[in-house]
């Protein structure tokens, strides 16, 4: 061990170039940054929906704030579960769910949904069958068990939550415009 | 070999059979009722030992297949934090039935001494067959496990939601279908249904 003391001068090196880097490392980040939170609202439905994203930002999950800077989470939304059936917004929507669907096993081996919903088990629970189209293969084709295309219920169908819209939005079913166009022609 | 044996037997039911000469009768009773006691503590506390949750998932087999998957579920974490383990669900509470399973459950000892089920694609080969050994317990016995905690008279329907508290009403509390008809794959993932009657 003659090169006891290089040793040891080499690892003080070592350690003393980590504290400057650590130290230096902390200080930036606790730099001051300019903030920019500026919400413009959007005339219409601006109550109910979030603040629209400041500025250039497309990002509406950030909600306006800056990418470097972390804001309060919202709280979770949670599910309704009234089981209460919801209008369609316009004629083919895929009808929403209207119960929660936590834990829900729907893979290869077994779908959750089908065991009240299927054709053959409706009637036990008195839910809605799935729709005679979901058994149509895609040249209309009948099939004896539910399509392979139509097999994950939840890429169509969704739960719907009491959280506020991040974007809002001035939808009108036809049917209101319809009926607008009809006042419309009577005035 | 086998004369010996008798041989040695024929001296132990002559020994059994003779009077005791050095120890008195309150010796012998006393020390067999504390030898008794003694007996039954380890025998129950050993039981026991191997009804926790730390026990099951001693091996690989159950942490990594069957106890990762009850993680994710209402079972395990909830909003009021009252989960079931393992033996909760899987071995009957009363102590005969309990015998009857845990003489059952040496066949899993030899499982896992052979490493039935000690890859995941081994798992995976055997789980329908494992799933409906504990369907067929559970449809047998009219959901005893379930029900341990789980009560029917004491289910307040009104907090449920609607559907539910129909479905219930009419299967359950008509007592036509048990829990697990409608329940499987509650606390672990279910196999490939191909064929199982659900419902």
């Amino acid at each position: 061990m003659r090169q006891k003391p290089l040793i040891v001068i080499l690892a003080l090196v070592v350690l003393v170039a980590a504290a400057i880097g650590f130290a230096v490392g902390r200080k930036s980040s606790h730099e001051p940054r300019p903030v920019a939170v500026q919400a413009t609202t959007s005339p219409a439905i601006a109550s109910t929906a979030e603040p629209a994203p400041a500025g250039d930002q497309i990002d509406a999950i950030r909600r306006g704030a800056p990418v470097n800077q972390e804001i309060a989470a919202p709280l979770m939304a949670r599910v309704e579960n009234a089981d209460i059936k919801r209008v369609r917004a316009y004629p083919m929507q895929p009808p929403t769910i209207p119960h929660s669907i936590d834990n829900y096993q729907i893979d290869k081996n077994s779908n959750r949904c089908l065991l009240c919903h299927a054709r053959a088990n409706a009637d036990k629970f008195q839910a809605p069958p799935v729709s005679v189209t979901h058994y149509m293969d895609r040249n209309d084709q009948f099939l004896a068990t539910i399509s392979p295309r139509r097999y994950f219920c939840n890429q169509c169908h969704v739960v719907q939550t009491d959280a506020k819209p991040l974007v809002a939005n001035n939808f009108k079913d036809i049917d209101s415009i319809l009926s607008e166009e009809q006042d419309k022609k009577a005035n | 070999m086998w004369p010996r044996i008798k041989r040695w037997l024929a001296a132990l039911w002559r020994t059994i059979r003779r009077p005791s000469i050095h120890y008195s009768l309150g010796f012998l009773t006393l020390g067999g009722f504390i030898a008794g006691v003694l007996f039954w503590g380890a025998f129950n506390t050993g039981l026991e030992l191997t009804n926790t949750e730390a026990f099951c998932t001693g091996c690989h087999e159950m942490r990594d297949n069957v106890f990762q998957e009850l993680k994710t579920t209402i079972h395990y974490t909830n909003r009021s934090g009252v989960r079931a383990t393992c033996p909760d669900c899987h071995v009957p509470h009363q102590w005969t039935d309990k015998i009857a399973r845990k003489m059952q459950a040496s066949k899993e000892v030899y499982g896992k001494i052979f490493g039935t089920v000690d890859t995941r694609e081994k798992f995976l080969d055997h789980r329908l067959e494992l799933a409906q050994h504990e369907w067929a317990r559970l449809k047998a016995n009219d959901s005893l496990e379930c029900r341990n905690c789980h009560n029917y008279t004491s289910m307040d329907l009104t907090r449920q939601s609607t559907r539910a508290a129909e479905i219930h009403k009419r299967w359950l509390g008509s007592g036509e279908k048990t829990c697990i008809d409608c329940h499987k794959g509650i606390a672990h993932h279910l196999p490939d249904m191909t064929g199982v009657p659900q419902g």
